[in-house]
């Protein structure tokens, strides 16, 4: 248990830090179009040429051929690690240019194909990575905030204060949330800056998750508070404010932390779902639900399977932070009874 | 019938929450339809201003909400701006294939998962038992839109399938049999989608209140008596476990809902999905108003069905009514 605890933490630990030094790990420019290269496959990793056996991975050209590409065997590109290539930022702050990897001009290393632009799909999932697990991470804390400060107001201070909340929170419980979702967005702009755009949707997720975080806290708070040790800190005539610190908020603590990671996958998955649609993150910063909307013809996702890679990274993200959940819960039940 | 007038006044004043956060965020919003409009140098600031009188924009907040509650109370739910027709009509024409659809989904959904939820409490913590319980964690961690479009992907490329619509072009010709097998060959992809999204998670719910009602004496007195183990399960156990079944199928369907509309979005079923979404991306708010107003009826008639549904099955509600006269 212990060792698979740590296994998993290593691994959502390896996932965020991967997103994050995208322009390192990404081979080329998310946003650097090859007009010669429209939806290419992904480059095929080979060991074996012509000359007999090679020690270093390589890869051929992708030329136009008869039938959509084909690979020009006439010139290997050998795969180097640490390469300089297009200039990117390392964690948005310290420019630099050094790849994971790459192959040299004029050849072009796709491990997931290309776009309709001839965009590195392989680039593309790793940036639009940092953007859809960012929002994510950003709405959960939006709707954890705010579902706290709720919460600790209605268990707190009672009576009509936590009718009137709890009330309100079941309006927002009540509502299929996909079509109160298009409902809010309807009312904000549609043509925002990518950076705009983003705020508003982790705020628009966000705060129309408050209401299941309240009413959890809501309940810890009501049984803290009638604990004996809390009565007796109240009879010593400490504050509101030093019980919700010292009694409240670390028993509080341990049940929002399962709940950010059963929400982190769940606001993922919101941003993804909105930007599918086209009322999310716009081009041409790449996020996974905008890869994902040229699938919506028909002939795209038939012909261009590889355009799907944005699902793989999105269920891979998604089963880690399920499993993160699930230790979470258990570790902490155990702990709490 | 007290506990249904309460469930009632509850419903209602859901309802007028759900339409009050509405008005509220058209206030909000920043821009409106005719922000394109007067980009448009052949529409003179006059037009638009007397467009908005028609439409009744340049109306107080509370005075413009009145006189929707006015409407909605006669089914008039505005007027769509970008189709130049009542909502109504409109909404009503796509929510026929959304009830469609969703009944379907709904009617297959637990027809499945009662029983493997059923079962797989029966055989707790056996091999069967862990298998359907990693395969539920499994769906249920997995988002939305990859179940929908890896379906998609699957029915497209191997072409077993019509995609899109509710019928086929030519259906027209058709014998009314025909016809009819025409439109369940269409509905086939976005229920399997619907069903995929929501059996995991009512499945888990099953199970956990069928393992607990086999932990209630009632049912180990039952087995003392020699009563078989699937008429044990069918006859004394769900029963037992009724109560929070039912709870869970009103609580369900704001999630089947808000699937079905992903489904119909991926799947090109014209229902209120694909209109909504249209209606947002064009900002033609009374028509977004409306169909989230419908979704949230949706929800609320289903739950009164499952109040009802919860009176005529658990006595204890009924008692309680008697004791409170």
């Amino acid at each position: 248990m212990r060792t698979r605890t740590r296994a998993l933490i290593v691994l959502a630990i390896g996932l965020h830090l991967i997103l994050l030094f995208a322009g390192f790990i990404a081979p080329s420019d998310p946003a650097a179009q090859n007009r010669r290269l429209p939806y290419a496959p992904p480059n095929r990793l080979h060991f074996h040429g012509v000359d007999g056996w090679h020690v270093r991975p390589f890869v051929y050209r992708m030329v136009p051929g008869a039938d959509g590409y084909e690979e020009d065997r006439s010139q290997v590109f050998p795969v180097h690690l640490l390469v300089r290539g297009a200039s990117h930022h390392i964690v948005g702050l310290i420019a630099s240019n050094w790849h994971l990897f790459g192959v040299d001009e004029p050849g072009q290393i796709a491990l997931f194909g290309t776009d309709g632009f001839g965009r590195d799909e392989f680039s593309r999932v790793l940036y639009g990575g940092q953007i859809s697990v960012a929002a994510g991470i950003a709405a959960t804390l939006i709707a954890l905030c705010a579902g706290t400060l709720v919460g600790l107001l209605a268990g707190f201070y009672g009576r009509w204060i936590d009718e009137s909340l709890m009330a309100g929170s079941e309006l927002f419980l009540s509502l299929p949330w996909l079509y109160f979702l298009l409902g809010v967005r309807a009312f904000l702009p549609l043509h925002l800056s990518p950076v705009r755009t983003f705020f508003l949707l982790t705020g628009v997720i966000g705060l129309i998750g408050w209401a299941r975080p309240a009413r959890l806290v809501r309940g810890i708070v009501l049984s803290v508070r009638s604990r004996n040790f809390v009565l007796a800190a109240q009879g010593f005539g400490a504050s509101d404010i030093y019980i919700i610190r010292r009694h409240i908020l670390p028993e509080v603590f341990a049940v929002l932390l399962t709940q950010a990671a059963l929400l982190v996958p769940r606001y993922i998955a919101a941003e993804v779902t909105l930007s599918f649609f086209g009322l999310g993150v716009s081009e041409p910063v790449s996020s996974w639900g905008n890869m994902l909307s040229a699938l919506q013809q028909y002939s795209v996702l038939v012909s261009y399977g590889w355009l799907l890679a944005p699902i793989g990274a999105l269920v891979i993200t998604s089963v880690i932070y399920a499993l993160l959940a699930d230790t979470l819960r258990s570790h902490l039940e155990f702990h709490s009874t | 019938m007290k506990f249904l007038l309460r469930r009632l006044i509850r419903a209602v004043l859901l309802m007028v929450g759900v339409s009050v956060l509405c008005f509220l965020f058209t206030e909000m919003a920043p821009g409106s339809f005719f922000d394109e409009m007067r980009l448009n140098p052949q529409i003179s600031p006059e037009t638009i201003a007397s467009l908005r009188l028609r439409y009744g924009l340049d109306q107080p907040l509370a005075t413009r909400y009145l006189h929707w509650v006015k409407g909605a109370a006669h089914a008039d739910f505005g007027y769509s701006i970008a189709y130049n027709s009542p909502v109504a009509p409109l909404l009503w024409e796509r929510a026929k294939n959304t009830l469609l659809l969703t009944t379907v989904g709904m009617a297959f959904t637990w027809a499945l998962s009662l029983p493997i939820g059923v079962w797989s409490a029966s055989r707790h913590d056996r091999l069967l038992d862990r298998a359907v319980n990693a395969g539920t964690s499994l769906l249920i961690s997995i988002p939305e839109v990859v179940i929908g479009l890896t379906l998609l992907a699957i029915v497209v490329r191997w072409r077993i399938l019509p995609v899109g619509g509710i019928h086929s072009l030519d259906s027209d010709g058709l014998s009314r049999g025909a016809r009819v097998l025409d439109t369940v060959r269409h509905l086939v992809l976005p229920v399997t989608a619907l069903v995929l999204l929501e059996t995991s998670i009512i499945v888990r719910h099953v199970r956990t209140s069928v393992v607990e009602a086999l932990q209630q004496p009632a049912i180990d007195a039952a087995r003392g008596f020699g009563i078989p183990r699937l008429r044990l399960l069918w006859r004394h156990v769900l029963p037992l476990a009724a109560s929070p079944i039912i709870s869970l199928f009103g609580f369900s369907l704001a999630g089947l809902i808000s699937g079905s509309l992903l489904v119909e979005v991926i799947s090109g079923w014209p229902g209120l999905g694909p209109l909504i979404l249209d209606a947002t991306l064009s900002r033609d708010l009374s028509l977004v108003i409306g169909g989230t107003m419908l979704s949230a009826v949706f929800m609320v008639g289903g739950n009164l069905v499952a109040d009802v549904m919860l009176l005529a099955t658990d006595p204890r509600i009924r008692i309680e009514e008697a004791d409170a006269h």
